[in-house]
């Protein structure tokens, strides 16, 4: 491994994306920004895609690659649910995100975050980072803009927040990463699990999103 | 063997000797550090250590074995799971510390319970032993680095053979093994073996005590000196208990006992 060294650093992958399980459900968020280089090629992406109606998927990495294994995940579990007559679990969807991105792992760039409710372990969140490994995090979080909301997380996160805290201290990581990281951007996307089923929440700079100018001096034409 | 003067390969499309032999999957570029994974594709992105544990630290004792091993793995640079335990209860006779890749030490995980739960049918009451594992296991890795394939992992099997004999073993991503009352993984290598062995006696096993006192001092060391190690540790223990059966356990997670006070005493430089 000493002649390999140099391979070890990993590469970030563009995005701030995040999960944390709380009482009764998981809250998941992430930044709308998908940049091709130093181009915002959609700068109000979804990056909260469905897998089932309790497990949603956080896409950071290859958009192409993250789509493309979303797309096949949900597909087999679908058919999986229908075999077994039973909603899938989030373990289950867990590992075949972890199958894709461990068998292919030359090929891919590509790093999950799952999350969702199931009936036999509650709100669970899993994290299939480069590599494709499998581990159960409380709270997780991922992308480029993860790097500089870790010490936000350390210092802020409390085990079973009830379910408002949780949203507002989502909503403020990612708010935190995309202040930092150029490769995050736009408005915060959150999403909410539970047994009732999936509640979207959108939050951007400006309560409306409309672009709000103050304090401009007109230009006076004599 | 020889045939107009030419040699025969070893085996079919084997390795002639004396001749250069292109291994299957190598692509020729003239750089021999690359591994590439043959894919669909034609990426030919390296597959390098993504997410990985550091040391694992194994020694034997008179009536068995302990592996210990911190709870991190990181990315990189990144501290990045800071409470993964990387020794495993293989059986009742067999405990394992995985380091290097964690990615590929989940997956020859899953292979390994797929053999244990075999072994299980069998329902013969015999479980497997240690030595049969790491045997596996180095064939298992030797033929991945031969097909320039490697898993990127270096493992500490222990446990007890036949007869009630303590066996400990290192294999690590080459398909090397190695045998010994003390082995170790990464730095432990070059920081923890040293330690052990000027400890051992000449004439005798360690103790269980001996043995955890050593694992105490070393994983406090390899926490000090090694950047990718973690002040949390777990310590997998696979001991005789009775001439039938063995306690085999992972206990943990332990902390290092760190010692900074003497720092005050360190002005200037």
């Amino acid at each position: 491994m000493d002649a390999l060294d140099f391979l070890e650093t990993p590469i970030s992958t563009g995005t701030t994306i995040m999960a944390v399980e709380f009482e009764g459900g998981v809250v998941i968020g992430a930044d709308s920004r998908t940049s091709a280089g130093s181009f915002v090629a959609n700068r109000v992406t979804d990056k909260l895609t469905r897998i089932t109606d309790h497990i949603y998927c956080c896409r950071s990495g290859s958009a192409a690659d993250t789509q493309a294994i979303a797309d096949i995940v949900a597909y087999s579990l679908d058919y999986h649910e229908n075999q077994t007559g039973q909603p899938a679990t989030v373990l289950e969807a867990a590992s075949e995100f972890r199958n894709f991105c461990y068998n292919y792992r030359s090929s891919l760039l590509a790093a999950m975050i799952v999350a969702g409710w199931d009936e036999k372990l509650g709100g669970q969140v899993y994290s299939v980072p480069l590599g494709g490994m499998l581990v159960r995090e409380a709270c997780a979080i991922g992308g480029s803009g993860s790097s500089y909301i870790y010490g936000f997380v350390k210092e802020h996160y409390k085990p079973n927040m009830p379910l408002e805290d949780c949203v507002e201290f989502v909503k403020k990581a990612v708010k935190h990463a995309i202040f930092r990281d150029t490769a995050s951007g736009g408005v915060v996307r959150i999403g909410i699990l539970t047994r009732e089923g999936f509640e979207r929440r959108l939050f951007f700079n400006t309560e409306s999103g409309e672009s709000v100018v103050q304090n401009t001096l007109e230009l006076k034409v004599e | 063997m020889f045939n107009n003067g030419i040699v025969q390969p070893l085996w079919y499309n084997g390795p002639s000797p004396g001749q250069f032999y292109n291994f299957p999957g190598y692509a020729n570029n003239g750089n021999m550090k690359q591994c590439h994974e043959t894919n669909n594709s034609d990426s030919t992105r390296s597959t390098a250590m993504i997410t990985t544990g550091s040391s694992v630290l194994g020694i034997k004792f008179d009536q068995g074995v302990l592996i210990a091993a911190d709870t991190l793995v990181s990315y990189g640079s990144l501290s990045r799971f800071q409470n993964i335990d990387r020794i495993f209860k293989i059986n009742d006779n067999i405990i394992m510390g995985g380091g290097g890749d964690f990615a590929d030490i989940q997956s020859i995980m899953r292979s390994i319970d797929q053999k244990m739960i075999e072994d299980q049918c069998y329902a013969d009451n015999i479980a497997m032993r240690p030595k049969a594992l790491a045997t596996w296991m180095t064939r298992v890795l030797y033929n991945r680095r031969s097909r320039m394939n490697p898993l990127f992992i270096d493992v500490v099997i222990g446990g007890i053979d036949e007869n009630n004999e303590p066996y400990l073993a290192n294999v690590d991503l080459r398909g090397r093994a190695f045998s010994d009352y003390v082995v170790s993984t990464g730095f432990a290598r070059h920081l923890a073996l040293p330690l052990v062995r000027e400890k051992k006696p000449a004439d005798r096993d360690f103790t269980l005590e001996e043995a955890s006192e050593l694992i105490r001092q070393c994983m406090e060391v390899l926490y000090y000196r090694d950047t990718k190690n973690s002040s949390q540790y777990t310590v997998g223990v696979c001991k005789v208990k009775d001439s039938t059966s063995n306690q085999c356990d992972v206990e943990g997670p332990f902390q290092v006992d760190e010692k900074w006070s003497f720092a005050k005493m360190v002005k200037g430089y």
